[in-house]
């Protein structure tokens, strides 16, 4: 007897096999040996040499700044991406198709574009830039101008995760709050909120991730000034090109390990989710079994 | 609290929805909303309960204008189609919610609260599902709890959308009766909103009916069944057979038939409705509408339904109790008369397609 049945319509024992190892190949290949190759790299020389690399000082600047950009680009687009759902999704004026693809815009133009608009916007040689200069404003290779890079690509992430979310669910609930009494805000916070938590949070965990690992739109705006204008991904190009295989790749596996980590958090709502509608799945049988036994009840 | 909507229109782009509406609906009334789908039925309820804004009209709540009264100050209930209960919540919170969300100085306090809320959820008769969330509950279960969820606000109306819609058929035979029951208690003026003219029959105690955003009858149950006031009405009310004839000197002519009819007017033009149980079936011509061969019988239940084929090919349908069939003793094939023991005639003659 054979331990499972397949399904009439599964491939045969051998296509199965070659499927099964070329997927598994190309995984080594692409995904697993990269990642092996960043830490044996970080690590080639001992951790004395790992730890050095981290706590010098251009690169603790760096990852303060990367740090500082992120804590800027996730409330922000946290707040945008909530109202230009909302918006959006409950509502019908014009211009809504022009303003659902201007959200998308920071997905489909390259980075580098997107740093190069920041510079050509807000130069020195620019009318507004300018202004800005002769009032003691800098952008364009300052710190402002890394944060503004990084709130432009991350842009999409939150409002991308509620839109259809929010438009599958409806706005019957809101209404439903409403009729009963309840404030815009008190919907908002009570109704509305409560319902996309999950859509919310994986935003957020995406914004994150790429908030920290943003290169091309930050490299053109930066100017490359040691310990001002440098994030961390910039920091690990600079190690790269002047030899320093140790402290590039020291750097590298810090960004990796936060990659490691958004899939980890990614998987553990994802998992939260599904172990949630198990959950209530579960307790509907109960319910129904209680609900039986009630009935026996009032019957007897 | 009575609900006064005059001269009520609202359009959607080149849709007009309503057609300045004027209704009265009084304190403690049970009244449905008929009509097909898109007749304004539903608009007319959101503007009631202030989730959609009329383009022109006023809405008086008890004779005070409220046209412009915000939706969450109209202390109305409603009960959507779909029951829109908080997904997130228990069906305790869910009926709490109303409560919880009051201003402090009028919200009641927690043990109060949940007196409230059990009280109400034992009305509906689902105290010992308090815990459970509206995922884990039936769609009867739901529509209660939605139900009872409207009610906890003390509100001074209660719309309903489709309430039953989205049910089956037993479940819905049986919720009715039951919002019919508990309407009988508590009197709480009511507007519900049905497609289904047999829900609306049972259950109200006046049905409007209405079509293309404006209505067409308001009246009691019975009398709009008896007498409906247009040939929408008789169509929407039910099956009808049409006979169309012109009217002369006091009898209705159709083609070699005559049959008296009573106080209408000579016209050129006129169409006779008939229902199929008011049809009987004769041997002889004197006083019938037409003639026509039996080509079905369906003989289960306590109506015999008879199909009748006319010389044209059209067909009449006829409802015959089972005493008067045997009595009659027709077979498939017979010629036959068709004489109405009650009928509606419109003058005009277009026939009315819905």
């Amino acid at each position: 007897m054979r331990a499972f049945s397949l399904p009439p319509t599964a491939e045969g024992r051998a296509t199965r096999w070659l499927l099964t190892a070329v997927a598994v190949l190309f995984l080594t290949l692409f995904l697993l040996l990269p990642l092996f190759v960043v830490f044996q790299q970080a690590l080639a020389q001992g951790l004395g040499l790992y730890w050095a690399a981290l706590a010098d000082n251009d690169a603790l600047d760096a990852i303060k700044l990367t740090l500082l950009a992120t804590a800027v680009a996730l409330p922000l687009n946290l707040v945008f991406g909530v109202c230009a759902a909302w918006c959006i999704a409950r509502f019908e004026f014009r211009g809504k198709s022009l303003l659902s693809t201007l959200i998308d815009l920071p997905f489909s133009v390259s980075p580098v574009v997107a740093g190069l608009m920041y510079v050509l916007l807000f130069g020195v040689h620019s009318p507004l830039g300018g202004w800005l200069e002769a009032h003691g404003v800098k952008v364009v290779f300052a710190v402002s101008g890394i944060v503004l890079a990084s709130v432009f690509v991350t842009f999409p992430f939150v409002a991308r995760e509620l839109i259809p979310l929010m438009q599958s669910q409806g706005a019957e609930e809101e209404q439903a709050a409403l009729v009963l009494g309840a404030s815009g805000w008190q919907t908002f916070l009570r109704v509305t909120l409560p319902n996309v938590k999950w859509g919310l949070l994986y935003g957020v965990i995406l914004t994150n991730a790429r908030a920290m690992g943003e290169f091309g739109a930050v490299s053109v705006v930066s100017g490359h000034i040691r310990g001002e204008t440098i994030t961390l991904p910039l920091h690990i190009e600079i190690l790269y090109n002047e030899y320093n295989f140790v402290g590039a790749f020291a750097c590298a596996s810090l960004l990796t390990l936060l990659a490691l980590l958004t899939l980890v958090a990614k998987t553990l709502v994802e998992w939260r989710q599904a172990r949630a509608a198990a959950r209530a799945l579960h307790e509907t049988q109960d319910r129904r079994t209680q609900a039986m036994i009630h009935l026996n009840q009032e019957s007897a | 609290m009575s609900i006064e909507v005059r001269q009520l229109s609202k359009r959607f782009g080149d849709f007009v929805a309503l057609d300045q509406v004027d209704l009265r609906v009084d304190d403690g009334e049970l009244l449905a909303l008929l009509g097909p789908s898109g007749c304004g039925k539903t608009t007319l309820l959101r503007m009631i309960a202030g989730l959609d804004r009329p383009d022109a009209g006023q809405i008086l709540f008890a004779g005070q204008d409220a046209t412009t009264r915000h939706v969450s100050e109209r202390q109305v209930g409603f009960v959507f189609q779909h029951y829109a209960l908080f997904r997130h919540m228990t069906v305790f919170d869910n009926v709490a919610f109303g409560l919880s969300v009051k201003p402090r100085a009028t919200r009641p306090g927690k043990a109060e609260i949940r007196d409230r809320v059990m009280s109400l959820l034992k009305l509906v008769q689902l105290d010992w599902l308090a815990g459970a969330y509206p995922a884990q509950l039936s769609g009867g279960q739901r529509q209660r709890v939605a139900l009872a969820r409207s009610l906890a606000v003390e509100p001074k109306v209660l719309l309903l959308d489709e309430p039953f819609g989205a049910l089956d058929a037993k479940v819905r035979k049986d919720l009715r009766r039951w919002l019919r029951d508990l309407h009988d208690q508590i009197h709480l003026t009511s507007v519900f909103v049905t497609h289904d003219q047999e829900e609306a029959l049972e259950v109200s105690d006046r049905v409007v009916v209405m079509n293309h955003g404006r209505i067409e009858q308001v009246g009691a149950p019975d009398d709009i069944y008896e007498n409906p006031a247009s040939p929408f009405v008789t169509h929407f009310l039910g099956d009808v057979n049409l006979f169309h004839g012109r009217v002369e000197a006091g009898s209705l002519t159709i083609g070699p038939f005559a049959h008296a009819v009573h106080g209408l007017d000579d016209a050129e033009r006129a169409v006779a409705y008939v229902r199929p149980h008011d049809l009987d079936i004769t041997w002889v011509a004197d006083g019938a509408l037409a003639q026509g061969r039996v080509a079905h019988i369906h003989a289960v239940g306590p109506l015999v339904r008879l199909e009748l084929q006319r010389d044209d090919g059209a067909a009449i349908e006829v409802a015959l109790p089972k005493e008067r069939y045997r009595e009659l003793g027709i077979t498939p094939g017979d010629v036959v008369y068709v004489k109405p023991r009650k009928l509606a005639v419109f003058p005009g003659g277009a026939d009315y397609a819905i």
